[in-house]
């Protein structure tokens, strides 16, 4: 006995603590108490040991630490006594998790009192080991648990089956061997063993398909008779509830039953009659009975099909639903969103309700309502039902805003029947709660608007008054400097007028001023900024009479200590300056965005496409973007969220795309895509190239900007082996631009003469047309083999929008430069070339592969090819 | 199955926390203020369930302590809301009309009560008088066995005199 340690007891301990007044005053007593334990554990104190580990417990629960208790659990639990085992168990499970390693250590104990003669603690040990074995732990320890599941005290038996469940949870290959002794508990008369039986064999039909099949053939019959006595059974004051005898056995009977009938014709219809007792008679008027019905109607859903039993169901719900309490009206709308997969007319019926529950005070209701009424909405309903959600958006509580917003966005991305319709209903949106609008809700706004041309000048209208008096909604203020800038005229001329709209008077200065407010509003962020710039700049071509205020706006911005804002006013300034004769050109509107590309990007479902068509800047949609001038916008645009930049020269889309650059820049999204593919990557790579032409129109980058935006640099780098390219290939007008390009200018992509040189390879042949590969090696650059690609015509047609795609695997980057034409002349007078670079990573170790596919017109007819090129020589 | 229990004062000072899933001692400490922040401001007319990070919180309040227990996304809410009841209706019981000061003192007791309601996250008893027989037998047990301990050192005490 220690005789100079004389710790307080629990109970001192407990009052001093609680009598602190402040933290810091708690932490020091604390402090204290933990330091005399300490000491204790370190005397190896016997007599102090229960009471230490009582304190240990309370100081964890304040949530101090306490591992260096530990240990003491550990030897509590290995003494003889009751007492101190008890305690030790208790700390065990209060002061260790699963995941420790010390609790391995207790595993000889376990089995020990497993195996002990005092039932006590034997419950003692089952209770410690359901309440936190691990899976290794759960394996040492099974057979124990299984024998005990016969023990002849009930109450054994019970903390048996608990702790079987959590070994089957941990390990689901054991489940089998519990099968015969959890069947057997449920002939049991003693309700405890009987509700962890049924608990246990719920389990095993969720892990064991084995264990579903065998209760379902043998023991559904006896489950249904057991319910039947339950129901029926008269009053027992010792498990009586508001007048029903054990609730609780009701509600896991139901849940067995549900796992058994789920399927299965025959065994639901064992059952239809008892389901059908207790949905009648049992009293909804207190929480234990309704708890009964909840259970009952969800069984009664997910059984087999019984077209009378579900009307039951749904008219319990609809009273449900109709209840004062709001407990009942929650888990009514938790139900109503699994009934409505059985029978959506039904639920359909209760739309008023629901739409009330969505404004209901309660949070919790709320967001279970506004999930159902999402599940709710068709084309039928979409129009009053997105009504009554942007009216309420007005006045719901800040918290939920965000919730609401991005639901109202989903239904009408979805179920718009009209353009303007979602245009409208957007606009409401992002007006009212615009800050809480995800990124890719206004993008795909943006893409909307753009593709409803005869809408331009409705939807710009529309903004600008929106703007003007909700100019503090952050996505409202982009997507409206965005349409300013793209359909500024319209406004001002009152372009496109719709019956509905009232004509508005707006001048050129009113339209800069709003442009103005929202570059200079101080909540506006780099992307509003940069999109109001890029604004700016178009304007000053369509206003040319603002031109001078648009140029000190920009220069304004000249000494942003944000680079991306610097760059781009000193850039635009020097376009208005210095370059008036092609600022039009430069900023004309922006063509078309491709709606079908967008909505795939967006599902990240891209697979990444190697498409380019020499001709393809001819298709553009509007035909008006020269190379040149794309490419300007392209690097005007290079950070900007504005899904916008096509680029029509095919070969800066195939950098975004594949990343095919000299430099490993981490900007193209392109690659993960790659990556990701699996295996046929070919096959993934080509399906796309279905529409060339629509894919190379908008090559829009809608992802990457955010990436961008970290990089410019890179992304300039990016743009540069078609940039000069192109630069050689056109006139002087983009030349001022190549300037800024100087600095990063690679080694030209033109075949050099110098390096290694293979004999013309024909790739393909086929009686209409013919390919020849002139391979070469660029010196000191082993991987990389550019290709020149040489196409004849053998047929005496001509051959019209010609278009030669490529894909590789994943170990080669592949960058086709465009075609020299997309017309290819007739019976081999003239043929097109087209230069391809393949970078082969794995060079030495797999040679190049290549799978083609080329498609052209002949008479105005569309003609595919598709060929593998495998005899590439070894070596490249 | 209920991922675990917690007992929270009016004031959010922690009574009782028992955790059947696995929780870091850091994880616990933010699950608690979390909870307890959502938990204690709603108001008296709510309803008694609260979604939090994929799961459910059914909680209740008795005089100064609101028990909260959480369950998963399928469980019956309404059953959980019985399950509380009849933990509180055997506290009350155990400690003759129960208090929070109760539960403060001899928080150990208030567990084992727990421990032979639930095992695993799953309801082990559906009689309250099986629970407190069970409870008194142990606390019996536990009696004895101090007794015996005094009287066998008062035996050594006097052999030794």
């Amino acid at each position: 006995m220690n005789s100079f340690f004389s710790g307080t007891r629990l109970r001192d301990m407990i009052r001093a603590i609680r009598a602190c007044k402040t933290a810091a005053e708690e932490r020091a007593v604390v402090r204290k108490e933990c330091a005399a334990i300490r000491t204790s554990i370190n005397e190896n104190d016997h007599d102090y040991r229960h009471r230490n580990l009582a304190k240990l417990m309370f100081i964890h629960m304040l949530g101090y630490p306490t591992h260096f208790g530990q240990m003491e659990c550990l030897k509590l639990i290995a003494s003889a006594g009751f007492p101190e085992k008890r305690i030790g168990y208790l700390g065990l499970m209060l002061l260790l998790d699963e995941r420790q390693e010390v609790l391995m250590l207790v595993t000889n104990s376990l089995k020990q009192d497993l195996n002990h003669s005092n039932q006590y603690i034997v419950g003692l040990a089952l209770c410690a080991l359901g309440n936190i074995c691990s899976a290794e732990m759960a394996r040492d320890l099974a057979p124990e648990v299984e024998r005990l599941l016969q023990f002849r005290d009930p109450n054994i038996r019970k903390k048996a089956a608990l702790c079987s469940i959590r070994i089957i949870r941990k390990v689901p290959d054991l489940a089998e061997n519990f099968i015969n002794p959890a069947a057997a508990l449920l002939k049991e008369k003693h309700h405890g063993v009987l509700i962890t039986g049924i608990q246990l064999c719920t389990d095993l039909c969720k892990v064991s398909p084995e264990a579903l099949e065998f209760l379902r053939k043998k023991h559904t019959e006896g489950l249904v008779r057991t319910l039947k006595d339950v129901v029926n059974s008269p009053y027992t004051p010792e498990y009586d509830i508001a007048g029903i005898a054990d609730p609780f056995l009701h509600v896991r009977l139901l849940k067995l039953l549900r796992a058994l009938g789920q399927g299965d014709a025959d065994s639901s219809d064992a059952m239809n009659d008892i389901l059908a007792q207790v949905a009648t008679k049992t009293e909804s008027n207190k929480n234990a009975g309704n708890a009964i019905l909840y259970e009952c109607v969800e069984t009664i859903m997910s059984i087999e099909d019984n077209g009378g039993l579900r009307v039951l169901a749904i008219n319990i719900l609809g009273r449900f639903l109709s209840n004062r309490d709001n407990n009942i009206r929650y888990v009514a709308l938790n139900m109503l969103m699994k009934a409505i997969t059985v029978d959506a007319q039904a639920v359909q019926r209760h739309r008023a309700t629901i739409l009330e529950c969505v404004k209901d005070s309660d949070a919790s209701i709320r967001k279970r309502a506004l999930e159902l009424v999402y599940l709710l909405v068709n084309e039928t309903n979409v129009k009053p039902l997105t009504k009554e959600l942007i009216d309420y958006l007005e006045v719901s509580d800040q918290d939920f805003k965000g919730d609401l917003t991005a639901k109202i966005c989903s239904i009408v991305e979805k179920f718009s029947p009209e353009k303007i319709w979602y245009i409208d209903q957007m606009l409401k949106v992002l007006a009212e709660a615009g800050n809480f609008v995800k990124d890719e809700v206004w993008h795909a706004l943006i893409v909307v608007i753009s593709n409803a041309s005869d809408l331009h000048g409705y939807t710009v209208r529309a903004l600008y008054k929106a703007f003007k008096t909700s100019s503090e909604q952050e996505s409202l203020v982009r997507v409206a400097v965005w349409c300013i800038g793209e359909y500024g005229d319209m406004l001002m001329n009152n372009v496109g007028m719709l019956g509905i709209e009232d004509s508005v008077t707006v001048t050129d200065s009113d339209i800069v001023d709003v442009v103005e407010i929202a570059i200079k509003h101080h909540a506006s962020d780099l992307t509003t900024k940069a999109m109001a710039l890029i604004a700016l700049l178009k304007l000053s071509s369509r206003f040319p009479s603002c031109s001078e205020r648009i140029k000190d706006i920009i220069v304004h911005h000249k000494g942003s200590l944000v680079l991306e804002l610097q760059q781009r006013s000193l850039e635009f300034n020097s376009i208005i300056d210095k370059h008036q004769n092609i600022r039009s050109t430069l900023v004309e509107r922006m063509p078309i965005l491709d709606e079908a590309t967008f909505t795939t990007r967006r599902a990240g479902s891209l697979p990444a496409a190697v498409s380019t068509s020499g001709g393809a800047s001819l298709n553009l949609p509007n035909g008006a973007v020269k190379p040149s001038t794309s490419l300007l916008v392209d690097l005007l645009d290079l950070s900007d969220d504005v899904p916008a930049a096509p680029s029509s020269s095919g070969g800066d889309f195939l950098q975004d795309l594949l990343g095919v650059d000299l430099s490993p820049a981490p900007t193209q999204s392109g690659t993960n895509q790659v990556q990701k593919a699996g295996t046929d990557v070919l096959l993934d790579l080509l399906s796309i190239g279905a529409h060339p032409v629509q894919s190379s129109s908008s090559t829009t980058d809608i992802l990457s900007p955010i990436q961008n935006e970290k990089s410019p640099i890179a992304t300039l780098d990016a743009l540069l082996p078609s940039s000069s390219l192109s630069a050689q290939a056109t006139s002087a007008k983009a030349a001022p631009m190549m300037d800024l390009l100087d600095g990063f200018s690679p080694s030209p992509s033109k075949p050099e003469d110098n390096g290694s040189v293979y004999p013309p390879l024909v790739a393909f042949e086929s009686s209409s047309l013919r390919i020849t590969f002139n391979l070469s090696k660029q010196p000191g650059n082993p991987q990389i083999t550019i290709v020149l690609a040489t196409f004849t015509n053998l047929t005496p047609n001509v051959f019209t929008d010609f278009i030669f795609q490529a894909a590789v695997p994943k170990f080669l980057q592949l960058h086709l430069d465009p075609a020299s034409s997309n017309i290819l002349p007739a019976s081999g007078n003239g043929s097109i070339t087209q230069n391809l670079r393949v970078t082969n990573n794995q060079h030495g170790k797999k040679s190049i592969v290549m799978r083609t596919r080329i498609s052209y017109k002949i008479n105005n007819k569309d003609t595919l090819e598709e060929a593998q090129i495998n005899n590439f020589p070894r070596d490249l | 199955m209920i991922q675990f229990v917690l007992l929270i004062s009016r004031q959010g000072k922690v009574r009782l926390t028992k955790w059947y899933s696995p929780y870091t001692q850091k994880e616990r400490s933010k699950v608690i203020r979390e909870l307890s922040g959502v938990i204690l401001t709603r108001g008296p007319k709510l309803c008694n369930f609260v979604e939090w990070r994929g799961l459910k919180v059914v909680y209740k309040r008795y005089a100064s302590l609101y028990f909260c227990m959480c369950i998963d996304q399928d469980d019956n809410e309404l059953e959980v809301l019985e399950i509380i009841h009849h933990f509180v209706e055997i506290l009350d019981r155990y400690f003759g009309s129960v208090c929070e000061l109760d539960l403060i003192f001899n928080f150990h007791k208030a567990y084992y009560v727990l421990d032979e309601i639930l095992i695993a996250g799953e309801l082990q008893e559906s009689s309250k008088k099986t629970v407190a027989r069970l409870i008194a037998a142990q606390d019996s047990l536990v009696e004895t066995a101090k007794e015996q301990a005094s009287s066998i050192s008062n035996i050594i005490a006097q052999a030794t005199k």
